[in-house]
């Protein structure tokens, strides 16, 4: 699970970052940090309806951590790199940075096209590029990574990701109540139907995961690309790619 | 199914003080590394005696393993388990009203009291709840009239003479038989069944409901905790575990997804959904973060034998409760704190929400619990000293006792410790079980079960 010989960082935000693009490719905010637990579990959300029967508790407690997450992302208010530094100290510690994150900034100073999720699991970005399901609202927050360039993170439309987290999760807690045969597909009712045919890959793929196939998604985050994380971003590109195919059929 | 590979360990240490050596004695399960999902155990459980050891898995088999009668020569060591019944309880099913498939995997085990020759356990998978009676078989009649030895029939006129049959003996079987099936009941998945200590109710309990049974009637029973909202939406809290007293037929616990254990009492109302106690320990802020909550869900929760206490498990620590006491546990044992700082990651790769079981000793003073990297711990509640063993097939030589293992959270580490990035988080020891009487413990890996001892002098 964890890359040996692979010293994690201590992200716990650097005051010299004033939102530089080298200083966000370096160390991912708290907010950043923050975003990204909250897409790896609207992620896990999602996902746990593919599969035959979600584990109540667990959708519970993940849904959970998505409301707290968005309480304090209500309350903090816009999204704001430099306030970091004063709030948050201590809690940085505890969220640990993801490859995913400094992918995302590699790639954008690339000029590389990010996925509709910057999520922490390589392995289900790919249905997340096609998933423009409404039920998922953080299409709006996903703009904050692709806006590194001009160096704003600002939060569109807070009330209405409100609103649609609320949605997301009531949906989510409906269909687990009333599982009708029609459930999985009122919950997906907007995305194109090629979608299913990810759900083997997936399904698949997600048994891999949780097997253990954690080293990659272990590679903690560091400018300079390892061997793991190169292989990470091949991955990926080829589950793109897949995807790609997927869903023109 | 299960190979048999006992080593008989022998041990004539200088031990120190009253501390338990304990020493590698059995294991059964598949060599290889390569797991059948099937053979993944998903629960372990002695009977009352501690002569019986039966275990469910993933392919919805039961195994039931005997204990040896000590033989007199060999006083220097217990009887061995050896597989005494194997039978299939459950199988999957699928639910076409919502298009689910039911796994078939048992989720718990729980021995009735013997009262007469045969033994019974209840075995449950999510949905439903079966009674088995295992019975042995080592006679049977010979000598009908009617009927050859294989039987077939005679023809009624070439019988001359009658006799009657007789029983002679025959080579021991073991049968199991469903006796009740207790199906329909629970919506969400089953997650614990409990026999009251009247020995003819019994308790069973899912995400969000318990129903409590009698043993001997089918067709229904009585909704006693209810917790699911009105309106599907508000849900924040399910139950996870839950248990009868062991001496109180009236009182039963249950245990929350955020960390709170509720103590009911069946006289004070029908539906108890107002608790007599709620048993809460205060969050401390210092810890405080996303994976608070999750951190604090509680996957097991046990009475001491005694009654006096329960222990309750959530992700990092074991607590011992007094029942007296509701505000904080009298007792916090850690069983894996070097993991607070990679809560994270073990969010993202799900860690975060195995379940890890607990146990008593006999005589309470005494709980282990599993960990990672096929790890168990145990906490000696009197001496205040705890100790981390392996459950590995590579560590155990004969003669020797379980050396004790230690995990290196940071800084240097020393000679044999393992340091956090090295443990193997798929190697998870969820399923522990310790011998109602002696020290004799059965722990189960991915799809292995280790049974341990204490050397004897």
């Amino acid at each position: 699970m964890f890359v040996r010989g692979l010293k994690r960082k201590c992200f716990d935000g650097e005051e010299d970052i004033e939102g530089t693009l080298a200083g966000i490719k370096a160390i991912p905010s708290y907010n950043l940090q923050r975003q990204s637990l909250l897409d790896m579990s609207l992620v896990k959300l999602q996902l746990c309806h593919m599969l035959v029967e979600p584990n109540l508790c667990r959708s519970v407690l993940i849904a959970n951590t998505v409301r707290q997450i968005q309480e304090e992302m209500t309350q903090d208010g816009t999204w704001q790199m430099i306030n970091t530094q004063s709030t948050g100290q201590a809690s940085l510690d505890r969220l640990v940075s993801t490859d995913i994150l400094c992918r995302s900034s590699r790639e954008q100073a690339e000029g590389k096209h990010v996925p509709g999720y910057s999520t922490f699991n390589k392995d289900f970005e790919g249905d997340q590029a096609q998933d423009n399901s409404e039920t998922m609202s953080t299409a709006s927050s996903v703009q904050a990574p692709r806006n590194l360039q001009s160096n704003v993170w600002e939060m569109e439309n807070p009330q209405e990701n409100k609103g649609n987290f609320q949605k997301s999760l009531d949906q989510i807690f409906e269909t687990l109540d009333n599982k009708s045969p029609n459930s999985v597909e009122e919950l997906f009712s907007e995305v194109d139907n090629s979608y299913y045919d990810l759900d083997t890959m997936l399904t698949g793929m997600m048994s891999n995961t949780k097997m253990g196939h954690c080293d990659g998604l272990e590679t903690f985050s560091s400018p300079s690309a390892t061997t793991s994380n190169s292989n990470c971003k091949s991955d990926l590109n080829e589950l793109d790619h897949i995807v790609e195919i997927l869903v023109e059929s | 199914m299960f190979l048999k590979f006992s080593l008989r360990s022998v041990f004539y240490g200088a031990g120190g003080g009253n501390d338990i050596q304990w020493c590698f004695s059995q294991v059964k399960g598949a060599v290889d590394d390569d797991v059948a999902e099937a053979d993944i155990i998903s629960t372990v459980e002695f009977n009352h005696s501690g002569e019986l050891l039966a275990t469910g898995d993933k392919g919805g088999r039961v195994v039931i393993f005997q204990q040896e009668q000590e033989n007199k020569t060999q006083s220097h060591s217990r009887g061995e388990y050896n597989v005494y019944s194997t039978f299939q309880s459950h199988e999957p099913e699928f639910d076409y009203l919502k298009s689910l498939e039911i796994e078939e995997k048992i989720n718990k085990i729980r021995w009735l009291p013997q009262k007469n020759a045969a033994q019974f356990l209840l075995s449950t998978n999510d949905k439903t709840i079966k009674l088995w009676k295992i019975s042995e078989r080592d006679k049977r009649p010979e000598g009908y009239n009617l009927k050859e030895e294989d039987g077939r029939y005679r023809d009624p006129t070439t019988v001359t003479t009658l006799r009657v049959p007789v029983f002679r003996p025959m080579d021991l079987m073991v049968e199991a038989s469903p006796r009740r099936i207790f199906a329909n009941a629970h919506t969400y998945h089953i997650n614990s069944i409990s026999i009251n200590s009247d020995y003819e109710t019994y308790l069973s309990a899912d995400d969000l409901r318990i129903n409590l049974w009698h043993l001997e009637i089918t067709d229904r029973s009585f909704n006693i905790v209810d917790i699911k909202p009105a309106n599907m939406e508000e849900l924040t809290e399910v139950i996870t575990a839950a248990e009868f007293h062991p001496n109180s037929c009236n009182t039963f616990v249950y245990s929350s997804s955020k960390g709170t254990i509720r103590l009911c009492d069946m006289r004070a109302s029908a539906l108890c959904d107002r608790h007599s106690k709620l048993f809460e320990e205060p969050e401390d802020p210092s810890n405080r973060s996303f994976f608070s909550e999750i951190i604090s869900s509680i996957s097991d929760v046990k009475f001491s034998h005694s009654g006096r206490y329960m222990m309750t498990r959530d992700y990092l620590s074991v607590k011992i409760w007094d029942l007296n006491m509701e505000n904080r546990p009298v007792e916090t044992y850690q069983v894996h704190e070097y993991l607070r700082s990679k809560l994270c990651s073990l969010y993202e790769n799900d860690c975060i929400f195995d379940k890890f079981e607990c146990c008593w000793n006999g005589s309470d003073s005494i709980v282990m619990t599993g960990s990672y990297n096929n790890f168990f711990r145990m906490f000696d509640r009197n001496t205040k000293r705890d100790i981390t063993l392996e459950a590995s097939r590579e560590n155990n030589k004969p003669r020797t006792v379980l050396k004790p293992r230690k995990v290196c959270a940071s800084g240097k580490r020393k000679k044999d410790e393992i340091s956090v990035d090295s443990l193997d988080f798929n190697k998870k020891i969820l399923h522990t079980a310790w011998h109602p009487k002696e020290n004799i413990i059965a722990v189960a890996t991915t799809n292995n079960l280790y049974i341990f001892q204490d050397k004897m002098n």
